[in-house]
């Protein structure tokens, strides 16, 4: 008589108040199509994460050398009202968690706590969060960061951008976030001398043979080296952090799946359950009338 | 009689106590952490000596150096290691620091083992940099072509 299979949507009207199998299965179709894709992006995330954490376990050395003259030269911020500088060190791509955030939230503060800041923000997504109040500070943005792994070149161009601006400060700081574990990052701060604090450190004198020009050179240097260990740091969190992210979006929306098709289920057997009682009815009624 | 003994026993505990006297023979080692951006050459190792190529003259840096900072010349660091043995590398550019607790930072921007370099290579690179120079119009340009020729003629020197 009526022959049914699990796909066919039947034709007649539903009930109003109450979801259609099309609507429902329209959703379901979608919300599949949104777990693969998360699926995927945490693949290439997955892969990415294990080529930045290579790097920066070769670039931790490095960047850990870089800061070593400044603590033990015990140098200190420059004692003066030429401001702040800080450099906010993230990229441009998102749906990786609490990554630009955080930073965002931490520069926020700190321009609040002291107006007189410049912001150097690497990264358009802290220029998207500090464009709207804080536009005044914002002293350069680099843009197109995190397609590709960062190499020191590129370091040194936003490096040379920075000394070639002129801006002048009296205490500096890099923002970035440390890689801890893969399920954990650290929003931490590097502290960035100006030339006047270096020259002005306490246990200057005990370098021999030193001039403007080799400080100068040293902290151009540095700020270079510093800034690229940052950006490995932050390259290898976001990556880790998007990860976590897309899995859990995953996760998600595979719960979503299984109560929708709970639901589609449910919707296609009272359907067919409606059907069968109008059928059955309207033959009883045919019988009772004859 | 006893007396005098014990007190001699004493005093001799207490002098040799303080006549430790140190030479610069056994200064304590110096750590040294050797790196570049994408590699770690060194990582906090004890060495006895390097040979650095600085803008202020090449220099030989040993234990209880005097502190100091100095920017690198293209040119070969010599590390002299404690067993004995010897690595070249050529860095191109960077820094050198030597603290007062003998720990030595050599960060350069670019090293490599001399031995994986190539003698024609360096010399065709030299020839482009001298073309470069000559056809360089603004002074950026010919800084830049300056700069090149400095390090590929460190790279043909090193290769010798």
């Amino acid at each position: 008589m009526f022959s049914r299979s699990a796909a066919i949507i039947p034709q007649c009207q539903q009930v109003r108040g109450m979801a259609t199998l099309k609507m429902i299965s329209i959703r379901l179709k979608s919300v599949k199509n949104i777990q693969k894709i998360t699926q995927s992006m945490k693949m290439v995330s997955a892969a990415k994460y294990t080529k930045a954490e290579r790097e920066l376990k070769l670039a931790r050395p490095y960047g850990i050398g870089a800061q070593e003259f400044y603590k033990k030269a015990e140098v200190k911020d420059e004692e003066g009202e030429k401001g702040q500088l800080i450099i906010a060190v993230s990229s441009d791509r998102g749906l990786c968690g609490a990554v630009h955030s955080s930073i965002g939230r931490i520069v926020k503060t700190d321009i609040a706590a002291n107006p007189n800041t410049k912001v150097v923000i690497v990264g358009d997504k802290v220029r998207n969060i500090l464009q709207r109040l804080y536009a005044k500070n914002i002293a350069m943005v680099v843009t197109e960061v995190g397609r590709k792994p960062a190499v020191f070149g590129d370091a040194a161009l936003v490096a040379q951008s920075i000394i070639n601006s002129g801006i002048e400060f009296s205490k500096g700081k890099i923002l970035f976030n440390a890689f801890r574990t893969v399920v954990s990052f650290r929003t931490t701060e590097m502290p960035l001398y100006s030339q006047n604090a270096v020259a002005n450190a306490s246990k200057l004198p005990v370098y021999d043979s030193l001039d403007s020009d080799v400080i100068q050179s040293y902290t151009e240097f540095s700020l270079a080296s510093l800034l690229f260990y940052s950006m490995k740091e932050n390259a290898t969190s976001e990556q880790s952090s998007r990860m976590t992210a897309m899995d859990n979006a995953s996760k998600n929306a595979g719960e979503m799946i299984d109560k929708l098709t709970m639901t589609f289920n449910r919707t296609r057997q009272a359907v067919i359950t409606r059907e069968l009682i109008e059928i059955i009815s309207g033959a009883a009624a045919l019988e009772t009338k004859n | 009689m006893a007396l005098t003994r014990s007190a001699l026993r004493l005093f001799s505990g207490r002098f040799t106590q303080a006549c430790q006297v140190r030479g610069y023979a056994d200064a304590p080692s110096m750590s040294l952490t050797f790196a570049a951006p994408s590699q770690v050459l060194y990582n906090n190792i004890s060495v006895k000596q390097i040979d650095v190529p600085s803008f202020s003259g090449s220099f030989g840096i040993l234990p209880a150096h005097v502190p100091t900072l100095a920017v690198l010349k293209p040119g070969v660091v010599t590390v002299f290691e404690n067993d004995g043995s010897t690595k070249k590398f050529f860095v191109s550019s960077g820094t050198v620091t030597i603290n007062e607790d003998s720990t030595v930072q050599l960060l350069a921007e670019e090293a490599v083992p001399v031995d994986t370099l190539d003698i024609s290579a360096a010399k065709e690179l030299l020839a482009q940099s001298q073309s470069q120079l000559a056809s360089a119009s603004s002074e950026v340009a010919k800084a830049e072509a300056e700069i090149s020729i400095e390090v590929s003629e460190a790279l043909v020197k090193a290769c010798e």
